[in-house]
């Protein structure tokens, strides 16, 4: 039986969660609308932030220091640099951001939002109360992921290493080969002496 | 009263739709990459809500989920825009509805 | 001198005493943050004298001497011409990335600071996943340094943004990697568990910090290299440096936000100068029973000034780097040394079982031949050019 908690934390609590989704929402919107990449890849970094701040609203704050790590110290300096190698010239006004049928893009949206959102709000399953404070001690963490969650530690060790290598050969600039055949009359004696002289 | 599970899901469904918006409605590829991250990152909150709401929180299955799907995603970006590196170097462009044709 | 040692304890919790019981916690924090702010900002202002008088006497000059005795009040001055100075924006700069850039560098730095344990039960928040924590927010400045590098629409500072980014990213990894033995020594990543792990002392006299170990001298040297190339400080600064970029990505800023950038980077060094000391020196610990009548957090300041008098001596030493013999030092040297260092801490743990005479011998022999065959073969193989003897000339 959870002991009820005073008003002061609950109206803390829901301050909190509508001021951090308003944040995860605002900067969302503005990734997907803003003219400007760079600013699109600044606002995303900051919705993948207001993220973190939400599951560490949730208790679960090694998911959450890792999506800092990952999304904000990684993924988003890779969109950061990938931008910076391919847009430097500045948006030319004449080119549309947006496909000519953005509205049907737009409309497909919402179709799906009300999909989703209209049985998550009328479902009698979800009207359960919360559970008392859940911890993820990093301890039971590390000790799942080397027991029971072993196979995908390593298939992910593999899957990263070889996305690694494969990114890296693809965005390589490849070297234009120059290769000139010569070719000389030759007699057989002539190339069994050219086989064997090594060059 | 506190933010239920309800709320989660619901925020968890509008940021989906979000990045589903941008990502068929942008032209830019980069920009679709970024819709596509929160797709992947609002999925990643449905869980992390549904563990910690749910029946087993000790079982940890919903923060292991996560942390793979994160790992995931970080593989995925790599590779998505080194793809859009390279195709930049051959068709100049980054705008999707000029990558239509499989040649080159 | 228990009570000495807890002053500062003790007095936060006769300030937050005095307010009402309902936002005690908060008055409690904001006293720890206001008390970190305070002392950090102090170090800081400290450390720009002491680091120029030190520079100076090294390349055999006076520093600052003109302000105060021995230019002790120089920080104030220097204070002053930069909040004074006019704030010049360029025209085609982005104003609100121009603007956001400094303060998102700076923020997260002082985040860093809640976790770090300065004394005895002095630490802002004892958090699970401590070090976790750290390393996140650090990796954030590096989108902060990428905002001031092309939000000033110049070519240099957005060369100078991306070398800066690709050395700070590069060095990320040697700094985790050499911090993980730490973590398997203490099985825990909460930066207090991880001090106590480093308590006591071995043959009676030797305290068991992590740095009196064979790993733990390399993952030290390890950490102390990584952290002077992700504060940029020399020989890693090639993205401040004057001769090659201007000042790199801190060419369009002047005034308050340059003064906002430089307490952003001494307060990103002071950070992982105070985490190696939490990591490899035992944190608040004293070397020896008789000595602890220095109270923890003088300890800590000990250990801390005795760092970042070696990083000050490592800039008046050393050379720059350039920025691809930079980069080939972090991937092709420290990361397998690293990995290398990981292998000889899980041995040494595996080995601690060992109690035949002469056990601690044998260990230490496994550990530095370990350790050290990788170095030389490392070192000798990226050597492309056989340098000649070096002739050095002083000055008479």
């Amino acid at each position: 039986m959870s002991n009820p908690r005073p008003a002061t934390i609950v109206m803390l609590n829901e301050i909190a969660f509508y001021l951090t989704a308003a944040l995860v929402l605002i900067f969302a919107i503005a990734a997907m609308t803003l003219p400007r990449l760079v600013h699109c890849a600044v606002c995303a970094a900051g919705a993948f932030a207001s993220l973190a701040l939400i599951y560490l609203e949730l208790d679960a704050e090694f998911v959450a220091f890792a999506q800092l790590l990952v999304y904000v110290g990684a993924i988003a300096i890779l969109i950061v640099f990938a931008i910076l190698l391919t847009n430097l010239q500045e948006a030319d006004p004449q080119v549309r951001r947006a496909s000519r049928s953005w509205v049907v893009g737009v409309a497909v949206a919402a179709i799906l939002l009300a999909a989703l959102g209209l049985p998550i709000i009328t479902t009698p399953l979800l009207q359960r109360a919360a559970p008392a404070a859940t911890a993820a001690p990093v301890r039971d963490i590390g000790e799942k992921l080397m027991t029971t969650y072993v196979l995908p530690l390593e298939m992910i060790g593999v899957l990263l290493t070889s996305a690694l290598l494969g990114a890296v050969v693809i965005a390589m600039r490849e070297e234009p080969e120059v290769k000139t055949k010569v070719t000389r009359p030759t007699t057989p004696a002539l190339e069994r002496q050219e086989e064997l002289t090594p060059r | 009263m506190n933010p239920q599970l309800v709320h989660y899901l619901v925020l968890s469904a509008v940021l989906f739709s979000i990045g589903f918006a941008g990502a068929v409605t942008r032209r830019n590829a980069i920009v679709v990459l970024i819709g596509i991250e929160l797709m992947l990152n609002a999925a990643n909150l449905n869980f992390i809500a549904f563990w910690r709401f749910g029946a087993h929180p000790e079982a940890l299955t919903g923060v292991m989920f996560v942390l793979f799907s994160i790992a995931i995603a970080a593989a995925e970006a790599a590779v998505g825009l080194a793809l859009i590196i390279a195709i930049h170097r051959q068709r100049h462009t980054t705008q999707v509805d000029q990558m239509d044709s499989l040649k080159g | 001198m228990n009570a000495l040692d807890q002053i500062f304890v003790t007095i936060q919790h006769w300030l937050a005493g005095l307010a009402p019981a309902a936002v005690q916690p908060l008055v409690s924090m904001l006293l720890i943050i206001g008390g970190l702010m305070g002392v950090f900002g102090g170090c800081f202002a400290l450390t720009t004298i002491i680091e120029r008088k030190t520079l100076g006497r090294m390349q055999n000059r006076f520093g600052p001497n003109r302000v105060g005795p021995f230019g002790l009040l120089q920080p104030m001055a220097d204070g002053l011409k930069m909040l004074t100075k006019e704030d010049i924006v360029p025209f085609s700069a982005d104003h609100i990335l121009h603007f956001l850039a400094p303060v998102a560098l700076t923020v997260p730095v002082w985040l860093a600071f809640s976790v770090l344990p300065f004394g005895r039960n002095m630490y802002a928040i004892d958090l699970d996943c401590g070090i976790l924590f750290f390393f996140a927010i650090g990796s954030t400045s590096e989108l902060a340094i990428f905002l001031a590098g092309w939000s000033s629409q110049n070519k240099y500072s957005l060369v100078g943004a991306m070398r800066a980014i690709a050395q700070m990213i590069s060095y990320e990894v040697p700094l985790v990697l050499a911090s993980v033995p730490v973590l398997i020594a203490a099985s825990s990543l909460s930066l207090p568990a991880i001090v106590h792990a480093q308590s006591g002392f071995a043959l009676g006299w030797v305290p068991r910090w992590n740095v009196f170990t064979p790993w733990g001298i390399a993952g030290f040297a390890l950490f102390m290299i990584a952290a002077s190339a992700e504060s940029n400080r020399c020989p890693f600064d090639l993205p401040e440096g004057e001769s090659e970029l201007i000042a790199g990505y801190l060419t369009e800023y002047s005034g308050f936000k340059y003064a906002l950038f430089f307490l952003g980077e001494y307060l990103g060094l002071f950070a992982v100068t105070g985490l190696g000391v939490t990591l490899f020196l035992g944190g608040w610990q004293a070397p020896a029973t008789w000595l602890e009548w220095i109270p923890s957090w003088g300890w800590f300041a000990l250990k801390f000034g005795a760092l970042i008098f070696l990083f000050i001596w490592v800039r008046a030493t050393l050379p720059r780097l350039r920025l691809n013999q930079l980069l080939n030092f972090a991937w092709k040297f420290l990361v397998p040394l690293a990995v290398v260092n990981l292998v000889v801490a899980v041995a040494w743990w595996q080995s601690s079982v060992w109690q035949f005479p002469g056990a601690l011998e044998v260990r230490w022999l496994l550990g530095t031949v370990l350790l050290a065959v990788p170095y030389v073969w490392l070192g000798r193989a990226w050597n492309d050019v056989e340098s000649a003897p070096r002739h050095y000339r002083y000055a008479e």
